[in-house]
């Protein structure tokens, strides 16, 4: 069984494929070591929910909202996360997003 | 009064937590101004110690580096784990953001895990209160092992229970302190427990540390655990056998490496104690910071701002500083003059006025600027806009090799190098931390402006402005070249996650803006005033020594000469004529002309023979390919104390003096030297890009920790500015023709 992504693209998304406004949930994430390590302790664990913030200005990095703050990534770093399909969320006006 | 070290009435207190949740604050607030700054062991990571008598009691506080986690990828973590574990401290705290537990509390069970007494403190009390968020402390303190404290650190609210709560909880009679397991599931603990049980068989281990914790950090494959393993058990080979056994297994049932499932555990532990601690008020949770942000990071807007920032920075710490600069300088004026007055001729007179007032003071008066630098960097970290210029510039940053925090520091050092290889401190990796240090002397300060504006106002006339831009140009293309060059040679490596934390805004407290200023700036004046100091002193002897008594005029008495000259044509004027005041003025200040240019041709020919001349002399080789004279190198090498001496040097050296007119300057560069534009130019690149001046090379020592990374730096300015002087010089001849 395995579990790793192939090459053939099967219907999966990075987090780099979300958009402005959008959130899912992580399913898994590939790489070792110090990148894994990083991101486990900034909270991306499996099933944990990931809202995409904004862009930078100059497209790179991404801001995002999990575990109730804000953390950005480079989007060659967002590639390694395989996520859920992207919903996108509508914002009501002065409420922030519960990502419990 | 220190009491006599009798070992109960100290307590030693490990200060820990996550980067921004106020710790240093806190630290701040309980050490005041009672800090001693120094580094962890020979690396680039400052420690901060403070003691205080409290009940009794003297009370050491050990300001841990901030981190996230307890893993072995950065030195900060190792830093603060080995503390904990080697030295043991009596109280251990961790600080903690109250608005972010689920994240903050990842450290705290991975502290707990260590055995030891804790106290957890919930920082950012009020925010975590505007959020809504009620929290349960004692259930808390129950479920995390140590008593729980709310703070409000740039109130300095909280910090006094917090001095209490360490007395109570070092004489033992807090209720909650004990020690906690975190469960990590069957499979897990199996794989523990049997890890457990031959490491056991090392008495000396079990002794020193947490058995339990070392068979949870082998699990996780930590490299330094490891290596700790291999160097201290009697038996290693045997205990990495089992690990890679569990490791496997784990890894079989699970499709997923063991740290993976450890640190799930850990957020499955942190999830149910906040279920049970916490609740949330159904209030409308405004977020001020994500408004901000909507301004502050918008996608059109967002870069426009960053630039309107820097330039208020330049504005506040030049403009601004212009006024203290100009007091300092009048100061030293001043108090050269009377100095002047009191001390007879001679070699004191002239090391105390030239030597010592004149070097140190000729850097003293960028005084001013670089504190303001130090506080616009306080500023930008503590209300948490660093982050955001990160945010926004990362992309470019990147692309030179460097991380988005490295942007700050890089712009900073157009100002003046010293401040923003400090503020290179912002930056959490090490890599990252030395490469933006070694390629910042490349972004041209404010004292190298001075040199480009003399040469190439002489040598280019009208076109000096778009000259000195191309230098600019070409100091930031070099720093994008080199900075890339390094990251795939000297500094490669796993390459560092960006994955940065965006803080909340905050309004930092004047209180906390001023120490942090203070701090560096002290650091600066004992450090760097040293260094400066005693390179003044030794320039000034090589310039002054050996004493030369052989002038091939005898200037002294043409100075007479003109003394008595000009002294009898005075006198001739008639008092009665009405001009008289007018004709005495110019007569005297001919005279003071006359004998100027004689000084200067004397001061010329004793710096020609001393000790600097000839090594320019000795050194010559070195720079006539690429077209100086010994007169330029020996400018280039007093320009290691500061890089506006080279143009008093040239002063000097051609004969004009050292406060001689700009003009007479320019046309002894004109004529005497033999300098083209083609190798003026060259000159121009060579100062950009050779050795940094003396303060920033301390600056470079200090921050990096290593001998070996300052000679580096040092090594491949020179080499660099040699080449490219070399390049400019001679293949422009082939363009130009001479």
């Amino acid at each position: 069984m395995d579990d790793k992504k192939s090459s053939v693209k099967r219907e999966f998304y990075t987090l780099s494929d979300y958009r402005e406004g959008e959130r899912g949930k992580i399913v898994d994430i590939k790489g070792k070591g110090k990148f894994l390590t990083r991101l486990l302790e900034m909270g991306f664990t499996k099933g944990e929910d990931v809202y995409v913030e904004k862009y930078a200005p100059l497209k790179d990095p991404i801001e995002l909202i999990i575990k109730d703050y804000h953390v950005s990534l480079r989007r060659e770093e967002a590639e390694n996360i395989i996520m859920t399909k992207p919903e996108m969320v509508k914002k009501r006006k002065n409420e922030k997003e519960q990502s419990k | 009064m220190r009491k006599n070290n009798q070992n109960e009435k100290r307590i030693v207190v490990a200060i820990g937590g996550n980067p921004n949740s106020g710790k240093t604050t806190i630290f701040n607030h309980l050490t005041g101004s009672r800090q001693k700054v120094g580094n962890w062991g020979g690396v680039t990571v400052e420690k901060v110690e403070g003691t205080v008598e409290h009940k009794g009691y003297e009370i050491t506080f050990v300001d841990l580096p901030g981190t996230y986690s307890l893993t072995a990828y950065s030195i900060e973590e190792i830093i603060a784990r080995n503390f904990i574990v080697d030295e043991k401290p009596d109280v251990i705290i961790d600080i903690i953001d109250a608005g972010n537990l689920e994240r903050n509390l990842y450290l705290a069970v991975q502290m707990i895990e260590m055995k030891g007494k804790f106290i957890f403190v919930l920082n950012m009390a009020d925010m975590a209160k505007k959020q809504g968020l009620k929290i349960d402390g004692d259930k808390l303190a129950t479920l995390l092992g140590g008593p729980v404290v709310f703070t409000i650190g740039n109130r300095g609210i909280g910090v006094d229970v917090i001095l209490d709560k360490v007395v109570e909880v070092y004489e033992g009679k807090d209720k909650k302190v004990r020690h906690i397991h975190i469960p990590y599931g069957r499979d897990i603990e199996e794989g523990i427990k049997k890890i457990q049980s031959v490491i056991r068989r090392d008495k000396d281990l079990r002794k020193k540390y947490s058995t339990r914790w070392l068979s949870v950090k082998l699990l996780e494959n930590d490299s330094e655990i490891i290596q700790k393993i291999k160097s201290k058990f009697n038996n290693p080979d045997e205990i990495l056998k089992q690990v890679e056994e569990s490791r496997y297994r784990i890894h079989r049932i699970y499709k997923d490496e063991a740290e993976v499932l450890i640190a799930d555990q850990r957020y499955g532990f942190i999830s149910g104690l906040l279920q049970e601690t916490v609740s949330l008020k159904p209030v409308n949770r405004i977020d001020i910071s994500q408004k901000i942000d909507m301004v502050l990071t918008n996608r059109i807007l967002g870069i426009p701002i960053l630039i309107f920032f820097i330039w208020l920075m330049f504005q506040v710490t030049f403009g601004l500083g212009a006024y203290p600069m100009d007091w300092i300088e009048d100061g030293v004026d001043f108090f050269s003059k009377i100095v002047a007055g009191i001390l007879p001729e001679g070699i004191l007179k002239s090391l105390i006025i030239d030597g010592i007032i004149g070097g140190v003071g000729s850097v003293i008066i960028f005084l001013p600027n670089i504190i303001l630098l130090f506080l616009m960097i306080s500023l930008f970290e503590d209300t948490g806009y660093m982050a955001r210029a990160a945010f926004v510039m990362d992309r470019i940053m990147h692309t030179m090799g460097l991380h988005g925090k490295s942007f700050i520091p890089m712009i900073m050092g157009f100002g003046c190098n010293v401040p923003a290889i400090m503020a290179t401190r912002t930056l959490e990796n090490e890599k990252d931390r030395i490469l933006t240090i070694l390629v910042n002397p490349l972004m041209s300060c404010s004292a190298r402006l001075v040199v480009y504006i003399m040469i190439a106002g002489t040598f280019f006339g009208k076109k000096a402005g778009n000259v000195i831009f191309s230098i600019y140009a070409i100091g930031i293309i070099l720093a994008v070249i080199m900075g890339r060059f390094f990251r795939k040679t000297v500094l490669k490596g796993e390459s560092e996650p960006f994955v940065m934390e965006l803080p909340p805004y905050r309004i930092p407290t004047l209180k906390s803006v001023i120490i942090h200023m203070w701090d560096r700036s002290v650091v600066f004046l004992k450090k760097m005033g040293t260094v400066i100091l005693i390179g003044s002193i030794i320039i000034w002897f090589l310039g002054n020594f050996p004493i030369y008594k052989s002038y091939s005029v005898d200037y002294n008495s043409q100075i007479n000469k003109v003394n008595v000259e000009f002294s009898r044509k005075i006198e001739a004027l008639s008092s009665q004529n009405p001009n008289y005041g007018e004709q005495k003025k110019t007569l005297e200040e001919e005279m003071r002309r006359e004998i100027e240019k004689l000084e200067g041709k004397k001061k010329e020919e004793e710096i020609e023979n001393s000790f600097i001349g000839r090594l320019g002399k000795a050194v010559e080789p070195f720079f006539r390919p690429l077209g100086f004279s010994w007169h330029e190198g020996v400018a280039l090498i007093t320009g290691f104390v500061a890089k506006e001496i080279v143009i008093s040097t040239l002063g000097v050296l051609y004969g004009v003096g050292n406060n001689g007119e700009a003009q007479d300057l320019k046309k002894a560069l004109l004529t005497k030297s033999h300098m083209t534009p083609l190798i003026a130019y060259a000159f121009l690149m060579f100062v950009l890009i050779y050795t940094p001046c003396l303060a920033t090379v301390a600056a470079i020592k200090r921050e990096t920790g290593s001998l070996k990374w300052t000679l580096f730096g040092i090594g491949y300015e020179l080499s660099l500015a040699w080449i490219l002087s070399f390049l400019i010089v001679n293949v422009g001849k082939l363009f130009i023709g001479g």
